[in-house]
């Protein structure tokens, strides 16, 4: 194999860190023949966001959907917090590629759907979504429709919906490949802003190098075929900076490239 | 419409066959087609009588008990086929079968089962109306996107919450399409229905103008039943563009 050699063996070897929020035991997914994942063993650090990248076909959606519990493993482990766990529980919010908004609610119900489902009074709910709309800024869009806005608004209710349920891990699965380049840029910057305000573990998965380097702490590269660990990188960027100055950093750019280099070989 | 850059009403052409019509029954071609006017005349004469009134009643008692049924049946049908491959196995092909048929053909042996009456009438109007409306309600429950169901699993609903605030709005548009394709089928089934059984309500009229080639009053019966039956899916129509506004982002 091409691979080059883990950055990081100590922490797919399954040592357990100080403080991991969510970890993956051994997870392996077969889908009749086709084998989607092979041993996966990964740690997630708490108040980190960590991005599954690779190219099509390496699994990391069907990792992203194993966690959430949304889809079975084959044989693994989940655990969040500590406690092994096999369907979707309230300590994890997924935000979905194509919104999962339904189309005939206002903005203000798909917000607060997660927190009417948990039984929460209607005027308390109401109270936390409007906060968390205005949080992904979209104040004055309460009583519209999803159709009425566009493919970045929809996604940034998507993202407050997975806020307003309070989970303490917000799992996206390529959130911002349904929207425009120009839009997507100013939505990686508010990204950043809220991760840093909410404080929450994220799991992000997308195919995107920049996208990834902008906004990761951690970087997890899975190569295809089936689904593996092939290397993690920690791009170390200085995010104080201002947004134009990262892209145009040379540590950015430099981690671009290497992940370029990594992955090259999958390319068509 | 334009019109040598004038601006037409939109009636115009209704207006323009009507005098069509009036000018070829007065120049007394043939006796099937009598002036327009006198068929109006006939019409305003014909909703004073009583037999058009009673008629009337057993024809809309026929056509809502019938529509009640199918959509009753039909909808739950549709949507258990929609969700469990079981039952859609098991109707499938009936459904696919009966949706298409000629059911005309089947109205005799319906008056051999269920006699020479209403009872006939309101399972035709039944057989009419339910395979479009069983149809629709399973294309719309299969058709919901499934990241939608996702999002309802991982918000912590329970399989009933899915169906109930999930899978059941988002059938919605397609359900209520089925149901006015259906009302429309149902009004063919019930005069159908009638004029084979021959004795009740519009069909026994249109039985007995027809024989006693009482043609204005003949027009003027069909023309109030087409405009009825226009009317009818109007309305459907109307009421399902409001739920289509909803589901537009689809």
């Amino acid at each position: 194999m091409a691979n080059p050699m883990p950055a990081r063996a100590a922490e797919q070897s399954g040592t357990a860190t100080s403080d991991a929020i969510v970890e993956v035991r051994d997870i392996c997914k077969r889908y009749g023949d086709i084998e989607a994942l092979r041993g996966i063993n990964l740690e997630f650090e708490r108040g980190k966001l960590t991005t599954l990248l690779g190219p099509s076909g390496c699994g990391k959606t069907t990792l992203l959907k194993i966690i959430a519990g949304l889809v079975p493993a084959t044989s693994g482990q989940i655990r969040i917090n500590g406690k092994v766990v096999t369907g979707p529980g309230p300590e994890r919010a997924f935000v979905f590629q194509d919104f999962a908004l339904m189309p005939w609610a206002t903005v203000l119900r798909n917000v607060s759907f997660g927190l009417e489902l948990k039984g929460v009074p209607q005027a308390e709910r109401h109270r936390i979504a409007k906060h968390y709309i205005s949080e992904v800024g979209l104040s004055g869009f309460e009583e519209k429709y999803p159709h009425e806005l566009s493919g970045g608004m929809r996604q940034r209710v998507g993202i407050a919906r997975a806020f307003s349920v309070n989970a303490d891990v917000l799992l996206l699965d390529e959130p911002f490949s349904a929207v425009d380049e120009q839009n997507r840029r100013k939505f990686q910057e508010d990204l950043l802003q809220l991760v840093e305000k909410e404080r929450k573990t994220f799991l992000f998965v997308t195919h995107s190098i920049e996208e990834a380097v902008y906004v990761s702490d951690r970087i997890v590269l899975l190569s295809p075929r089936p689904g593996r660990v092939s290397q993690i990188i920690e791009p170390n960027i200085d995010r104080s900076a201002a947004p134009d100055v990262i892209r145009r950093d040379k540590g950015y750019l430099d981690v671009v490239e290497e992940i370029w280099q990594g992955l090259r070989q999958y390319a068509e | 419409m334009k019109l040598f850059g004038f601006k037409v009403p939109m009636m115009t052409s209704l207006l323009f066959w009507a005098l069509v019509w009036e000018v070829v029954g007065r120049m007394d071609v043939i006796f099937l087609i009598p002036p327009m006017s006198a068929i109006v005349s006939a019409g305003f004469e014909l909703v004073a009588t009583n037999s058009w009134q009673n008629a009337s009643l057993v024809t809309l008692r026929s056509f809502v008990v019938g529509m009640a049924l199918a959509i009753g049946v039909g909808v739950p049908l549709g949507i258990a086929m929609g969700r469990f491959k079981i039952v859609d196995n098991i109707f499938g092909l009936w459904v696919n079968m009966f949706v298409s048929a000629p059911l005309s053909a089947l109205v005799p042996v319906l008056m051999i089962l269920f006699g020479l009456g209403e009872t006939t009438v309101v399972v035709t109007v039944f057989l009419f109306a339910v395979w479009i409306i069983v149809l629709d309600a399973r294309a719309g429950v299969m058709q919901v996107p499934p990241s939608l169901i996702e999002m309802g699993r991982c918000y912590g609903a329970s399989s009933i919450t899915i169906f109930s605030k999930i899978i059941l709005l988002s059938a919605l548009p397609e359900i209520l399409a089925g149901i006015r394709i259906g009302l429309i089928r149902g009004v063919k089934g019930v005069v159908i229905g009638q004029i084979l059984v021959s004795i009740i309500g519009y069909g026994e009229l249109f039985e007995l103008y027809s024989r006693s080639f009482d043609m204005e009053r003949f027009w003027a019966l069909t023309i109030i039943l087409f405009a009825a039956a226009m009317l009818l899916s109007a309305a459907v129509e109307l009421f399902e563009k409001r739920i289509e506004y909803y589901a537009g982002a689809r």
